[in-house]
């Protein structure tokens, strides 16, 4: 077995464990949503005055729960300060939640051994042709998300992840799988390095914005519907933050990605000067890079105007991707460019 | 004013209702000027710069759906074939030069003038902020968000805010000292450098607008395919093509010659996957100016050459077989490196040779050039292999008009072949002349004879190395608008990181004594733009605030009762 063939079985393992990481966090949400059912008819027991409250510390508590206490110094007092923006209903640490995470986990050190042993048996970096950059742009999705998760608890999008890797890397397995080649004359530079690498970083950042986003939109009409648990459809929603903090996390997510994607499209510039010989010449490529660049220009304008804050600004973020993957699949594949690396 | 009126300061404001929904109100009369500042507060409002943004974005799709002149001519051409009745009606629109357009032009020039007109006067406005003192305390503190308070015992007010003061001062803060309502108070802000990134960050871009629109106008972009051992001299009257920018002077072109000593290519022989692609291309060169040395270079695909104010790169290559052609008494009327023009991977080429004068009628001759022929069953040759392994030429001869008696220009890559009679290939039942390198072939009806010419002739038999010259097209640019371009993108940058990471907040902090001797200390702060770290930040400065006064505390930090 040589490298490359490596390379494509570790893949493989990795998608299998990512399917179960997949399930595990679905379970997961499918569990939250049992909570909120429970938590909402023992809410409307309670109003009604005939049940008793039972095993109240254990069922998830209400919202306004989450406080932060202040320095205190004998006799003030506590100074508590209502948290806005956590969610209705407290969920319980989850185990399914936990195996989720870990075969995330497991899924990503396959995938990074799939990524290097390919980079090895090529002998360059693994991202030259189509199959190699959804390869490692795929791996950087998941390495911001297990980094993310780190600070802020976003592990309710792992399903979202999970299910966006599986469908990349399976599309990009199955049709954009091309053998190891040299690489032609003109990708032979240090920008191949710099220039495709924080692109894929910035499509992870987007990427995670996105899910964020959509998660955004649900979760505000959810708040518009009302407080009523028993009406909700989607009711895991109860148990994820309020739509504003996930409009905040979305932006601070996103704006990384923009600080990328216009690093993407000068240090393409610079190499396109090199080896085109202009730095910009409207290809077709580079038009969607910019495209892309204006739609997140106007996600980032669109938080600073009144009127636009909220969902508005949150479908700018959701067509923003769309424009990311467009760019990523239809314009390789079916436009005409310079940028013909596909391998295809 | 300072920012648009539909602009949000804080990031952590509530969502404001849009303010369209106050018709019912009487509104006076607006004059001319009123109706001038009307419209212009409109255009530089934040939902109009968002719209015309959004609109940038759709009016630069069609470029890529349809072939743009600029990039892709032949694309263009080709469209007008397929697509007859509609390629005309999106011409009139100007699909086909998307980027030059009346109506993509209209639109970011509004978005520049919009960006402009919100610019000047928050540069101004930033300036006076720059200058002013923190605003006074806010008399209730603990109305915002970010409240927190602690109380401290056998300290005085004074020297804790002084001692706050210092802390702040220490952190990057510009601090204010206030008093008033009984109480002392310093007020503090951070981070100016958001809003002068922001500045700089849209600046920039008027800069790259104006670096493009204006400095490009002085440049030029030259085409020039140069055979192995020939010679450019870089003048208007060598080149191929040529575009020059608007404001560009062709006394202003840089003297020198430039010469292809050798143009080596490099293909994969391991890899099977990859066999014959190629892998690297290297051209040697001379250039020459005058007065000076002539100096050896090299210039490869991601390697252009930075000579004397231009920019030289390596865009194309091909073979340029050399054919000669003499008469019947064996005078040569035709002698020279033809470029042919590759057609696939393993370049098969096409070329066309034009004999004017010489023989009895005009010559022309469409040629082929297969670097490995191989006959395939239905008797056609291809290449199968990119370099020179069993090189043939094969020629159809046409004689007649060659059509360029009338110094019309006429493309040396094609022949028109209507005035003319075909003598070989093709329908006529005479095959085509088919060469390698070093033979010679006689013309039908005894016009002359036909030499395909080997470059290596000392080269052993069967061996075909170098033995057809091949050509390089080069493109050379000047473009003086290039390095500020560069200069502002890093601006741009630079401009977007600091707007976008730099928190700009005021903190407050406020010291109340109380009867038992006790002083109640305040603190608080206020976000202006996105601030996430805004409450960690305080409730930092209030931890740290604390242990400079001594609050006791155990090893986890928490406050000891």
């Amino acid at each position: 077995m040589n490298l490359d063939e490596l390379s494509v079985l570790s893949l493989w393992s990795a998608m299998a464990i990512y399917a179960l990481a997949f399930i595990a966090f679905a379970l997961d949400l499918a569990k939250r949503s049992a909570e909120v059912s429970a938590y909402a008819d023992e809410q409307a027991a309670q109003a009604s005055g005939a049940g008793s409250r039972v095993d109240g510390e254990q069922v998830a508590s209400a919202g306004s729960a989450a406080t932060t206490t202040t320095s205190r110094v004998s006799s003030t007092a506590t100074i508590e300060r209502v948290d806005e923006d956590a969610s209705d209903v407290t969920p319980k640490r989850s185990a399914t939640l936990r195996i989720g995470v870990a075969l995330t986990i497991i899924g990503f050190l396959l995938h990074a051994t799939a990524d290097v042993t390919r980079g090895i048996s090529a002998q360059r970096v693994p991202w030259a042709n189509m199959y190699e950059f959804a390869m490692t742009g795929t791996l950087l999705i998941v390495m911001v998300f297990l980094m993310v998760i780190v600070k802020v608890d976003l592990r309710f999008l792992g399903t979202f992840v999970m299910g966006l890797v599986l469908i990349l890397l399976g599309v990009s397995g199955v049709n954009f799988y091309v053998a190891v080649v040299p690489l032609p004359p003109a990708l032979q530079s240090a920008w191949l390095i710099i220039h495709v690498f924080v692109a894929s970083l910035g499509t992870a950042f987007f990427g995670l914005g996105f899910a964020l986003s959509a998660i955004q939109l649900f979760q505000h009409r959810r708040e518009l519907a009302g407080k009523d648990l028993k009406l909700l459809k989607l009711k895991f929603l109860a148990t994820l933050p309020s739509s504003e903090r996930l409009e905040n996390l979305a932006y601070r997510v996103n704006i990384v990605g923009f600080i990328f994607w216009t690093f993407t499209l000068m240090a393409g510039s610079i190499w396109a000067e090199r080896a085109w010989g202009r730095y910009w010449g409207w290809d077709t490529k580079e038009v969607w890079t910019f495209i892309i660049w204006v739609i997140y220009a106007g996600y980032i304008h669109a938080r600073a105007t009144r009127g636009w804050r909220g969902s508005r600004s949150a479908w700018l973020a959701i067509i923003g991707f769309a424009a990311v993957m467009f760019n990523f699949t239809i314009v390789n594949i079916f436009f005409k460019g310079l940028h013909a690396y596909s391998g295809l | 004013m300072s920012r648009p009126s539909d602009y949000v300061d804080s990031g952590s404001a509530k969502r404001q209702p849009a303010d369209d929904d106050n018709n019912s109100i009487e509104q006076p009369k607006l004059g001319f000027v009123g109706w001038i500042r009307f419209a212009w507060r409109q255009l530089t409002s934040m939902r109009t710069a968002l719209f015309l943004l959004l609109m940038l974005a759709i009016a630069a799709v069609p470029g890529s759906l349809v072939p743009q002149r600029s990039s892709d001519p032949n694309g263009v051409t080709q469209y007008f074939r397929d697509n007859p009745s509609l390629a005309p009606v999106l011409d009139n629109m100007q699909f086909f030069d998307v980027y030059g357009s009346a109506w993509f032009s209209a639109i970011y020039l509004l978005l520049f003038i919009s960006l402009i007109g919100c610019v000047i006067p928050r540069t101004k406005h930033h300036f006076q902020a720059m200058r002013a003192r923190p605003p006074r305390t806010p008399a209730r503190l603990n109305r915002l968000d970010s409240y927190t308070e602690q109380t401290v015992e056998g300290a005085d007010a004074a020297s804790a805010i002084s001692s706050a003061r210092t802390l702040l001062k220490k952190s990057g803060y510009r601090v204010e000292m206030y008093e008033g309502g009984g109480s002392l108070s310093v007020s503090a802000e951070r981070g100016y450098l958001r809003e002068t990134g922001n500045l700089v960050f849209h600046s920039a871009l008027v800069g790259i607008l104006l670096a493009i629109g204006v400095g490009g106008g002085f440049g030029y972009a030259g085409q020039r395919v140069v055979v192995e051992g020939q010679t450019f001299v870089n003048t208007l009257l060598d080149y191929n093509s040529f575009n020059p920018g608007r404001f560009f002077n062709p006394d202003t072109l840089s003297p020198y010659a430039l010469t292809v000593d050798d143009f080596a290519v490099e293909y994969e022989k391991q890899n099977l996957d990859a066999y014959g692609q190629a892998i690297d291309y290297t051209a040697k060169v001379t250039t020459r100016s005058p007065g000076q040395e002539p100096e050896k270079q090299t210039i490869k695909v991601n390697e252009p050459l930075r000579y004397d104010n231009t920019d030289v790169y390596l865009l194309g290559n091909g073979y340029a077989p050399k054919i000669t052609v003499r008469d019947p008494q064996g005078k040569a009327v035709f002698t020279d490196s033809v470029p042919f023009l590759p057609q696939d991977a393993n370049l098969t080429s096409i070329g066309v040779v034009k004999v004017p004068d010489g023989l009895s009628d005009q010559l022309g001759m469409i040629g082929f050039f297969y670097p490995t022929a191989v006959k395939n069953a239905s008797g056609a040759y291809t290449s199968t292999y990119p370099d020179l392994v069993y090189p043939l030429l094969t020629l159809n001869v046409y004689k007649g008009d060659l059509g360029i008696n009338e110094g019309a220009p006429k493309s040396v890559y094609e022949l028109v072949t209507d005035g003319m009679t075909q003598l070989t290939g093709g329908k006529t039942d005479v095959d085509s002349i088919e060469l390698q390198p070093g033979q010679t072939a006689d013309l039908p009806n005894g016009m002359g004879t036909v030499t395909f010419e080997n470059s290596s002739p000392q080269q052993a038999a069967g061996n075909f190395d170098n033995t057809v010259p091949r050509f390089v097209s080069l493109d050379v640019h000047h473009d003086p608008s290039q390095g500020f371009v560069l200069l502002f993108a890093i601006l741009v940058m630079l401009g977007l990181l600091t707007s976008l990471f730099v928190p700009r907040r005021r903190v407050w902090v406020k010291a109340v004594e109380k009867e038992d001797g006790s002083v109640t200390l305040q603190y608080a702060g206020l976000a202006r733009g996105e601030d996430p770290g805004l409450r960690q930040a305080v409730d930092a400065i209030a931890y740290r605030h604390g242990t400079i006064l001594g609050v006791p505390r155990d090893l986890r930090g928490t406050v000891k009762k």
